[in-house]
Formats: C-alpha cells, structure tokens, sequence
C-alpha cells in the first residue's frame, strides 16, 4: 500500500506533463495543418501568382490568386480601428493612470471592460444595421457592404483593450520620473507629454501592435458588415460558409489567406511582447 | 496670458479630451444596446426562447440554438478544463524553469493570440475531415476547446502563483509528496480563481461563431443536439443566419438573439468577477 | 477548504454525458440557396406534421451539395441544375445511386435598386456583354451596358461559384457554364445579394425568383428581351405566370432535389421525400416558385416511387431553355 505512493505520483506528473504536452500538441496540429495544404498549394500555383497578380478570384473557371486585394481590405479596416483605439484609448489610459481619483477608478476601469465582454457578433449586427445607415446619410454614395462601419466599429470594440495595455504601461513608469519634473517646474501636461508618454513608449508600441492584431483577427464584425471577400478573414469566413471541395486548389486558398493571417499576427503578438 | 494660466488651460484641455474619450465608447456601447433592445423588443417572448426557427420570422425562435450551445460549451468545458488546468498545475508545480518549461509558456502565449477563426480551419481540416467527426458537435467542441485551451491555463496559472508560497512549504514540511500538497493545499485556496478562468474562457467559446462558420454551419436545425455527432446550431450562428436575411422582420429575431446571448454573457461574466473578488479578499 | 473546483468539474462531466437518449432518426439536406426556402418550408411543415421528425437544412451550394451527396454525407441534395458530368462520374465512382427529382421551375431574376429609373428591360446581348469574362475590369459604368444609360459606376453582385444559379446563368447567358468576369461581390447567400441590390442605387444583381418575391418592396426587376419572338416578343418581364408558360428565356429552370436511393431506403427519407412531392407544390407556390403542373409532378411521383436512378440531362447544354413541357418530356 505504501508502495503505491510513489507509483501514483509518478503518474500524476505524467498525466500533467501529457495535459501540458497537450498545448504543444494544438500548436503542432495548426501548423502543420496548415503547412500541409499551403505546401499542396504551391504545388499548383506559383508564388508568384500570389504575389504579383492584383486580383483574387480563386474561386472561378480562370481562377487569379493575387493577394493584394484582401491583404488591402484588411489592412484598410485594421488602420481604422486602429485609428479610432489610438486616441480614445490612450486619453482613457492617461485618465485612469494620471488623472482619476481611486474612487473613480473603482467603478470606471470595470465599466470600460465591459465593452470588451461584447458579444463580436453584436458589434457586427450594429455596423450592418445602425453604423452603416446612420453614415450612409452623410455619405450617400456609401455601400450597403463597405469597409468604413466595420472598420469604425471595430476601433471601438478593441479600444479597451488598447487602453487597459496603455494604462499598465502608463502605471509602469516610475513615480520619481514624475516627481523629479513636477520638481522642476513643469506641469502636470508637461510632465505627461515629455516625461511619461515617453517613457512609455515602449509599453504602448507594444499595446498598439496586440490591439492591431486583435483587429486584423477579427471576423464576425467584417463578415456581417464588409461582405465577403474584403477582408482575409471575411473571406475564410464566406468559403467556410459554402462548400468548396477539399482537395481542390480553390479550397486551399483557405489555409494560404490563413497562414497569411496567422504570419502577421504572429509578428505583431511577438513585437507586442518584447516590449512588455 | 501668464504661463501659469495658460498651462492650466491646456490641462483643463487635456482632461475634457480624456473624459471625452471614456465617455465616447461607453455612449456607442449605450447606443449599441438599446439599438438592439429596442429592436429585439417585439420579439422577445416566452415562445421566442422555445421555439425553433422557422421560415415565418415572427414565429422564429431560438430553442434548439440556446440548447446547442449549452451542449457545445459544456462539452468544451470538460475537454479543456481538465487538460488546462492540468497543464498549469505541471507548469506551475512540476516543471520548474527548465527549456521544457518555457518552451510550453512560449507556446501558449502563442496560442491565445491566434485569431479565433483560424482555429476554425484546424477543425475543419482535422476533426471535420480527417478525423470524420463531421459536422457535428463534437467536431465543434474540439475545435472550441483548442480555442479555450490556452484562456484556461493561463488564467489557472495565475491562481495557482498567486497561492502563498508558505503554504506549499507547509504542506511538504509535513511530509506530504508533492500531489497530495497540489491536491489537499493549493488547489482548494486557488479554486475560485482557477473557476473565473473557467468561466472566462466559457463566455469566450459561447460568444464565438467565427471558428463554428468555417467549420461549416448548419443552417435550419429545428432541435437541440442529442449525441456527440448530432448536427447542431448554436446562438451567434443563428443570429448570423437571421441577419443575413433581409427581411425587417428577421433583423428583430436576429436582435433578439443577441439580447439572449448578451444577457448570457453578462451572468458569466458577473459570476466571473463575484468568483475573482471572493478570491482577492481570500488571499488578503 | 473550497470544494467548488471538483464539483464544477464533475457538473461540466454529467452535462456531457447526458445526450445519450435514443437518437430519433435524422434526414440531412445540404444544397442550393435558391431552393433553400423550399426545403426549409418543407423541414419545417414536415415536422410540424410528424412530431418527433428530424429533418437539417445545410446551404452548401448545388456543386457543395451533390458533393456531399456523393461522399454519402447527406441524403438529400438540393440543386438549382442538373447534376453534371463530373458529379455523375464522382457519385458513380463511390458507388452512390441518386434519384432525380424536379421539384419546382424558377426564373433567375436581375435585379436593380427601386431608384434605378434609366433601366427597366435588358437584352440576353446587353446581359452577355456584361458578365462575359472580357467585360472584366472593361464594363465598368452604366453607360457601358447600353448608350443613354447613366455614366456612373456599377456595382455587380451575383452568386458565388459553388452555386447552381451561377453555373445556370453563366451557361445561358454567356454560354459556357462557370465562364464569367470575376470583379463582382460574389456571395454564395442569396440574402446578402438581396442586401447589397437593395442598398445600393448604382447595383445590378441576379439570384432566384424566390428572393425576388419575398423583397418586392426592396428590388426592382428588369425584363429581359432574348430575341425570341416564339417566346412573346420584346422583353419579358419575370412573374409567376410568365416563368410557367415559358416566356420569360433563357432565365427559367428547374429546379431539383436529388435522394441518395440508399438513404431512401430508410423510411424517414422516404416519407420526407413523400411529403415534399405531394406538399412541395403548395409550399413553392407560397414562396413564389413555379409548381410543377399536375402532369409533371405525376411523373416525378412516379419517379420516386419506382427509385428510377440516373439523370434525364446527361446532354451538355440540355439545360438551357428547358420549358416545361420540354420537362415533362425528358421524364417520359
């Protein structure tokens, strides 16, 4: 009986190792994935094709693989977002870190992460049906399917999260770098703008590439609003919905757009986190 | 204008412009709400919540959805949460900071950045294909689980860490092997914290449709799921469906599903924080 | 000492254990957007009819669907064409014999926003320039299609490549099947065709009937002129009755359902497929389709009820301008 212990701590820390192992083990199945069919991809299509040919249609009787087009359409929507996050939610870092008291921080810091805990397909659901209309009576000429409400709406959806990075990094910088400006004179703007935004960079590069990458991933809200095929992951989403052969080159351009994706959020998540 | 006074201006510039930026997304968020509240109201009722769709909005409902994705989650909870929490058990108890160690925290850090509907295409291809689980609910909780995973074990970890260290000693001190110390003495303080990661990455999978679109979704099924290979739908792929079709009548079942899901997600995420503040004032 | 931990665990355990009742039998339908309305209606009355029924609708496409059907995926395929070639030789190669069933006519509607005034009829030429794969990045503005039209831009949408109404159109406008320009929002959703038409002034869109009939107030259709004075001259607006008596060329088909013969050998297929051939006509006609006249779906009850195997269109083009009498034909 007493035996057993140690038989049974054995393969108790086997069991976790393997749990753990497991992790390796999702990782190992994406990349692999999607490894194997870009490999099958290429076997057909020359690299070329993707990069220098302006016009995605992978899907027709003369099919064109170029990738620019949805490699465009997300970069366009991620630069709206981020356009909108990049202000509001640096001013709510700067409120919460610099200029709230602790009571308001109590009830505000939870309220803004609220938005965070939105439904993405909620998000989608009021840029087609409220955000579109409403910017369509400013710009007639606007699309029902365009880029501009998704893009606006999803600035707002990533802001908190942009803002609650921004505010660690803003916390992050030392309190005696504050005090030694207001010391010599300079007020509570001046210290922020020359003293602590600058000592923050880094934390907030870091902040603006995750919100980025989290904008460049981000699908229901283009699926619903922009239409398919203006975004990579619009697209994955739309070939997702029909029924492509497998098999098929057609179908592989799901694991191209994929891996594409997955390369540049890869690359910002990275540079998001050496600087954290 | 003297320097004091004009740089108090600019302060008081610069705290309008950050109260304007909290109260910006806040006022959209508020619109957002009751836009869809407003919009779902005539359809939010009693047969609403047990009827399954159907062709004539007005008597679309959302039964087999909200039970598809009960199913879904729950399976997704029993996949991930044993092999995630068990993951931050090993990587907090056992695995100490060798090159093992941190090349399995490097990997998680990865995972949870992946963009959700890539995710979507690793189903696809493995457990809708290659596997030949099909469309089906366990091709969905798979796949889900993959997603919550990482959500998991990171939230789990940072429960277990917080457990004070002298507790741990105690524990081996007197002369416990290391899994009765994990099992009988940190695991009980770090419970409410590993279940607000459960929770958390519960809300995750509910609110989730991209990666279930690519797996392929079914788009009229009128009952809840009955077996791991059942066909299934579940809320946001059902919303989905009801916005994609034009009609005014479907955009207000389509809001009505949404004020379900958010009204879900709302409760999870209240307990999350209930669960998160017990544990903070635990630890105190 | 919290216990809260295990229990949430053996809570999330007996969850997922708990669907293990009998399942009931389950009938899988995967196939066209166009005829998605029927099946649904059909899914839905069947199951109000009997209880206890479980019937699943998916939109994969017609090519997604036969697909599907081939592989032994589904048990019922939905297509807004005849099965071609290729698909024969697959589901020949698995070993999958499939029933051909029509099921209603459709007329395959362009589209235009309410506030299109300059355009209200258009010629199989005009409609030929247009989405032939020359007109690619060349067709660009109204005033491209016909002189007097409007120089502004136009925005194109249409159906995507899985889907039979865009094989169909192709190959009767254009007159090679899947051969168009491709700088159009392709979506594979009628809806979100339906959507972009109707919010946007300066769009031209075709999809099925049905769609057209359930968004009347939002769309406007275009008559089209194929040049067939045999048809009714000049251009020919689409409506129930001009689809029926087959005026309205080439943009009227069939549409069809094709039963796996050995899921039909599983009684709950077979009394779906039943109810949809005796209850399908009311249905259709509610949504807007065509129903088949009585002769014709004789014949294709007959079909059914013999598990007649095979397709009658095994002749490349045999699908274009099939009237129904032509239908009726094919099926003696």
């Amino acid at each position: 009986m007493i035996a057993l212990r140690p038989r049974i701590e054995r393969l108790v820390e086997a069991g976790l190792g393997a749990s753990a192992g497991l992790s390796i083990a999702a990782t190992a199945l994406l990349v692999v994935t999607m490894a194997l069919e870009v490999t099958r991809f290429f076997a057909e299509v020359t690299p070329a094709q993707v990069l220098f040919d302006t016009v995605w249609a992978p899907l027709f009787a003369a099919p064109r693989y170029g990738i620019w087009p949805l490699l465009l359409g997300t970069v366009v929507t991620t630069l709206l977002a981020v356009a909108v996050a990049l202000p509001l939610g640096l001013l709510s870092a700067v409120f919460l870190a610099e200029l709230a008291s602790p009571r308001t921080r109590r009830w505000l810091k939870p309220t803004l992460e609220v938005l965070a805990g939105v439904p993405t397909i909620a998000y989608g659901f009021f840029a087609l049906t409220i955000v579109t209309p409403a910017l369509q009576r400013v710009l007639p000429d606007l699309p029902g399917l365009n880029t501009l409400s998704p893009g606006l709406v999803m600035g707002v959806m990533i802001t908190p999260l942009f803002g609650s990075i921004a505010e660690d990094a803003l916390v992050a910088v030392p309190n005696a770098l504050r005090e030694a400006s207001l010391a010599l004179g300079a007020n509570r703007l001046r210290t922020l703008a020359l003293v602590v935004l600058p000592a923050a960079r880094p934390g907030l590069r870091a902040a603006l590439a995750l919100a980025a990458s989290r904008a460049m991933g981000e699908t229901m809200i283009v699926a619903i609003a922009a239409g398919p095929s203006a975004t990579m992951t619009a697209y994955i989403a739309q070939v997702g919905l029909g029924d492509v052969p497998a098999e098929t080159t057609a179908f592989r351009t799901l694991f191209v757009v994929g891996a594409v994706l997955f390369a540049l959020t890869l690359t910002l998540n990275q540079l998001a986190r050496r600087g954290r | 204008m003297s320097a004091a006074a004009s740089s108090s201006r600019g302060e008081r510039g610069l705290l309008a412009a950050c109260v304007f930026a909290v109260a910006a997304p806040l006022l959209v968020l508020s619109v957002l709400v009751v836009g869809v509240v407003v919009q779902a109201a005539p359809h939010l009722d009693l047969e609403f919540l047990l009827s399954g769709p159907s062709r004539f909005a007005d008597r679309a409902g959302i039964y087999p959805a909200a039970l598809g994705s009960l199913a879904l989650i729950a399976l997704t909870a029993a996949l991930a949460v044993p092999v995630g929490v068990g993951a931050a058990i090993y990587l907090q108890e056992y695995a100490g900071r060798g090159r093992w160690a941190r090349l399995v925290e490097t990997n998680i850090a990865t995972l949870a950045g992946v963009p959700s509907v890539l995710y979507g295409l690793v189903g696809l291809e493995v457990f809708v294909r290659a596997v030949g689980l099909g469309r089906s609910l366990a091709s969905g909780a798979l796949t889900l689980a993959m997603l919550a995973l990482p959500i998991v074990i990171i939230a789990a970890r940072e429960a277990l860490r917080a457990v004070p260290h002298e507790l741990r000693e105690a524990g081996l001190a007197l002369g416990a092997t290391r899994w009765q110390m994990v099992w009988q003495v940190v695991l009980p303080v770090a419970a409410p914290g590993i279940l607000t990661g459960i929770i958390l990455a519960t809300s995750r999978a509910l609110g989730e449709a991209a990666p279930l679109l690519v797996l392929g979704a079914v788009v009229f099924v009128s009952d809840p799921p009955t077996g791991w290979s059942s066909p299934f739908t579940a809320l946001p792929l059902q919303v989905f469906q009801w916005a994609s079709r034009p009609q005014e009548a479907f955009a207000q079942a389509a809001a009505a599903g949404i004020v379900v899901l958010m009204v879900t997600l709302l409760m999870l995420n209240a307990a999350a924080i209930v669960l998160r503040d017990r544990a903070r004032r635990r630890g105190a | 000492m919290s216990r809260s931990a295990p229990l949430v665990l053996a809570l999330a355990a007996a969850l997922s254990a708990c669907p293990t009742r009998q399942p009931k039998p389950l009938v899988q339908i995967d196939g066209s957007s166009t005829v998605y309305p029927i099946a649904e209606a059909v899914a839905e009355e069947y199951q109000r009819a009997h209880p206890g029924a479980r019937v699943t609708v998916a939109v994969s496409g017609t090519g997604g669907g036969l697909n599907r059907l081939c592989a032994g995926e589904v048990d019922v395929a939905t297509a807004s064409r005849p099965i071609e070639a290729s698909e024969r030789k697959a589901c020949a190669a698995r070993g999958v014999d499939y029933v051909e069933l029509p099921v209603a006519y459709d007329g395959l509607v362009v589209a235009v926003h309410p506030s299109n005034t300059w355009a209200n009829s258009i010629t199989v030429a005009e409609l030929r320039a247009l989405w032939a794969p020359e007109a690619q990045e060349r067709v660009l503005r109204w005033s491209d299609i016909r002189t007097g039209w409007p120089d502004q831009r136009l925005s194109l949408f249409g159906p995507g490549v899985g889907s039979g109404t865009y094989d169909y159109f192709t190959q009767a406008v254009v007159g090679r099947t899947r051969s168009s320009r491709s700088d159009f929002a392709a979506s594979e959703d009628d809806n979100a065709l339906v959507s972009g038409v109707a919010g946007d002034p300066n769009a031209l869109g075709f999809f099925g009937y049905v769609y057209f009939e359930s968004n009347r107030a939002r769309l406007k259709a275009l008559a089209v002129d194929d040049g067939d004075a045999r048809n009714g001259v000049g251009a020919v607006a689409p409506s129930r009755e001009s689809i029926r008596e087959g005026r309205y060329q080439p943009l009227a088909r069939p549409l069809f359902i094709y039963v796996s013969r050995a899921s039909a050998e599983r009684p709950e297929v077979g009394a779906l497929v039943d109810f949809w051939l005796i209850q399908g006509a009311a249905l259709a006609a509610e949504l807007g389709e065509v129903p088949l006249p009585e002769v014709v779906s004789v014949r294709v009850a007959d079909r059914f009820a013999r598990r007649v195997t095979g397709s009658a269109f095994a002749r490349p083009g045999a699908q274009v301008g099939l009237s129904v009498e032509a239908l009726a034909e094919a099926l003696r």
